[in-house]
């Protein structure tokens, strides 16, 4: 398997010791990832136009629903709030070399335990004390569910992508099978847990509609990146990752520290799942599958597993998800085309970053 | 009891069985060879929805059902030519690009359809079957397996192929030797990006046929999203059956038959939610993993690209 750890240093540029390099730097970052996104902008208006939809009209209502209104730059900014706790647990699990693919079944299962606890939990406890509980019963649901292929690794060396991906498949169909079987609200015909009062969920931000969960999603991937590229455990988990047998020849405890981040990975999916329960949807519906991992899981890797980078792209990711629900709404076209807009402009951003090394190579040759 | 053990219900229950297993089966398959040749191919799910959409259209408009499968074939490796052209020519990441083709693919066709069939919804008739003298007069197993369209007997002679590949022949070797050492490879004489792509457009076309026969004929119709995972289920196929194709089919029967159960138990009116039943399989697959798990003996140089004079 490849691991990816030598951009941690590119990306914090530390040669650049004037601020007119550093400046041309950010610069020249701004530039080679705007200019792709135009480009996979124009591709992707080809593909509008050969359906028969105006892009300019459509490329129009996604910037102003996902950015420049001010009820869409806010949904923009509240959807970012789980997608930033998934990207962190990801970060963590990338860094060290695991390729934990199960955000999804991690997230779902964290959503319907938070879903079933805080409805209960804020009839008995004080409000702030209950949401406190059932982001830590989300959380450790979610790593307990990790275990098996956290522990199917350490031990037996069975490969993770495989036990991830079906433990994902298990726990889509576990937590619906909680949702219709078990904490299933009885005042409801839909099958659908109870529904957390919106007076009880977390707070908003000032006088907006902004989920305070952006907040909490925020620190958790700035203390996600701060421990993996500053503290000794987090060179303990990179030593892992970029490679397990010189790490145990250095005496670390790769069993040990493999369930650790597994444990710390799949948390961070089930806080996500919590923290768009809590802050935003109030119940889990049937069915319901948002399916955030997949569109989050490239946007790590370009990122190049950058905190502060993966924000950018978590972004960005919302901007064209609400921006292209409502833009589809209004023209009539399938909200589907998100989908191949989000993947041209992952696929001409992954291009640009190629073109953008191989150029920097050959100016140092 | 009676209606729910009976003869015809048995046979049935296999015959939607094979019927579930082909598609996973031809994904399995493919992923196989590229996973041997050391690319991890995570955009097979796309393949297949290119293969199920393409299929359906080909054979929609010729009335064919051959040239449905070959259209989706077309789909599946045009797909794969994206994947190959900038996984293994330009050797990005694989994962990266594999999702993104996957979204893309899942929402193209989704557009697609929605423009062209989401008003008339347009089923094919159903497959002619090819029905096997003799064998199928056996009962219960006869019309549960020697009565179904060709191309699944030719799938599951393909199984076949695939081990004689692997076991007999030079390029068996050279993928083999493409996912483990690409640099001894190289040095051989035997072009590095050449065996990948070989890999990587043939994994397309097996990808691209399931779908067709999905969409053709296991549901008769395209919907968009048809392939539900059948794509990752077939990842996980080619890695449990660590190289060997005729786990692969193991794994997708039994699989097919978890699927089919969960299609029977909803005709004969059981009040489980179907989700625990589609539990099953994973559930077998973990408990044997656990039980007997094995360190994975995975391609030495599965997902990195391959760089000549890199060190």
């Amino acid at each position: 398997m490849s691991i990816d750890t030598a951009p941690t240093v590119s990306a914090t540029s530390l040669d650049a010791t004037s601020s007119a390099a550093t400046r041309r730097d950010i610069l020249r970052r701004l530039l080679m990832t705007l200019g792709p996104i135009l480009v996979a902008l124009v591709i992707a208006g080809c593909i509008l136009l050969a359906v028969g939809v105006d892009p300019l009209a459509y490329y129009g209502y996604v910037l102003e629903k996902g950015l420049l209104s001010p009820l869409g730059i806010q949904q923009t900014l509240t959807r970012m709030a789980p997608l930033l706790f998934l990207a962190a647990g990801l970060i963590v699990a990338f860094r060290a070399g695991m390729w934990n693919l199960g955000g999804d079944g991690q997230f779902l299962l964290g959503a319907v335990t938070a879903a079933a606890s805080a409805p209960v939990l804020v009839q008995i406890l004080p409000a702030w004390l209950a949401l406190v509980c059932s982001f830590l019963i989300a959380m450790a649901v979610a790593m307990i569910w990790s275990l098996v292929p956290a522990l199917l690794r350490a031990y037996q060396g069975v490969n993770e992508i495989i036990t991830t991906l079906m433990m994902t498949f298990l726990g889509t169909s576990l937590a619906n099978v909680l949702v219709k079987l078990v904490f299933r609200d009885p005042g409801t015909t839909v099958p659908q847990t109870r529904t957390l009062p919106v007076e009880d969920r977390l707070p908003r931000l000032f006088d907006t509609t902004i989920t305070s969960g952006l907040l909490l999603g925020l620190a958790a991937i700035i203390i996600v990146h701060l421990v993996m590229t500053r503290t000794a455990f987090g060179l303990k988990l990179r030593i892992v990752g970029a490679n397990p047998r010189a790490a145990v020849h250095a005496g670390l405890g790769v069993p040990g520290l493999t369930i650790a981040v597994f444990a710390i990975s799949a948390g961070l999916a089930g806080l996500a799942g919590a923290v768009d329960i809590i802050g935003v949807q109030g119940n889990v519906r049937a069915d319901w599958n948002p399916a955030y991992g997949l569109a989050v899981i490239p946007a790590v890797f370009l990122a190049r597993m950058n905190g502060f980078a993966a924000i950018g792209f978590v972004f960005l990711l919302s901007v064209l998800s609400i921006g292209g629900e409502s833009a589809a709404r209004r023209l009539g076209v399938p909200n589907h085309f998100t989908l191949v807009l989000v993947s041209i402009v992952l696929i001409v951003l992954a291009l640009a970053e190629y073109v953008d090394h191989r150029y920097n190579q050959s100016r140092k040759a | 009891m009676t209606g729910l053990f009976s003869e015809v219900f048995l046979s049935a229950l296999l015959f939607g069985a094979v019927t579930a297993a082909i598609p996973l089966l031809l994904a399995g398959l493919g992923e196989q060879m590229s996973e041997k040749a050391g690319v991890l191919n995570i955009g097979i799910e796309g393949m297949m929805l290119a293969g199920a959409y393409l299929g359906f259209v080909g054979a929609f408009y010729s009335g064919s059902l051959w040239l449905g499968f070959l259209t989706g074939i077309a789909g599946g490796v045009a797909v794969a030519a994206i994947m190959a052209l900038l996984c293994v020519r330009i050797g990005l990441n694989q994962i990266v690009i594999g999702i993104a083709l996957t979204l893309g693919l899942e929402g193209l066709t989704a557009l697609l359809h929605h423009f062209q069939f989401s008003r008339s919804y347009p089923r094919l008739p159903a497959a002619d079957a090819t029905v096997i003298p003799l064998l199928s007069d056996i009962p219960i197993v006869g019309p549960a397996f020697f009565k179904h369209h060709l191309i699944v007997y030719l799938a599951v002679a393909l199984v076949f192929g695939m081990t004689y590949l692997y076991r007999r022949t030079q390029l068996g070797l050279n993928l083999q030797a493409a996912g483990d050492k690409p640099a001894a490879l190289d040095v051989a004489g035997i072009d590095v990006m050449r065996t990948r792509t070989i890999a990587v457009l043939t994994t397309g076309a097996m990808a691209g046929l399931g779908g067709a026969y999905l969409a053709n004929v296991g549901a008769g119709l395209f919907i968009p999203f048809i392939t539900n995972g059948a794509g990752f289920l077939g990842i996980v196929l080619a890695m449990l059956a660590r190289g060997r194709p005729v786990w692969v089919l193991f794994g997708a029967l039994l699989f097919g038959v978890c699927l089919s159960l969960t299609t029977a138990m909803q005709v004969a009116g059981i009040n489980i939610p179907t989700d625990v039943i589609q539990m099953l399989p994973f559930l077998a697959v973990m408990i044997m993993l656990v039980l007997f798990g094995r360190r994975a003996s995975l391609p030495a140089a599965l997902g990195i690209p391959y760089e000549r004079g890199a060190r």
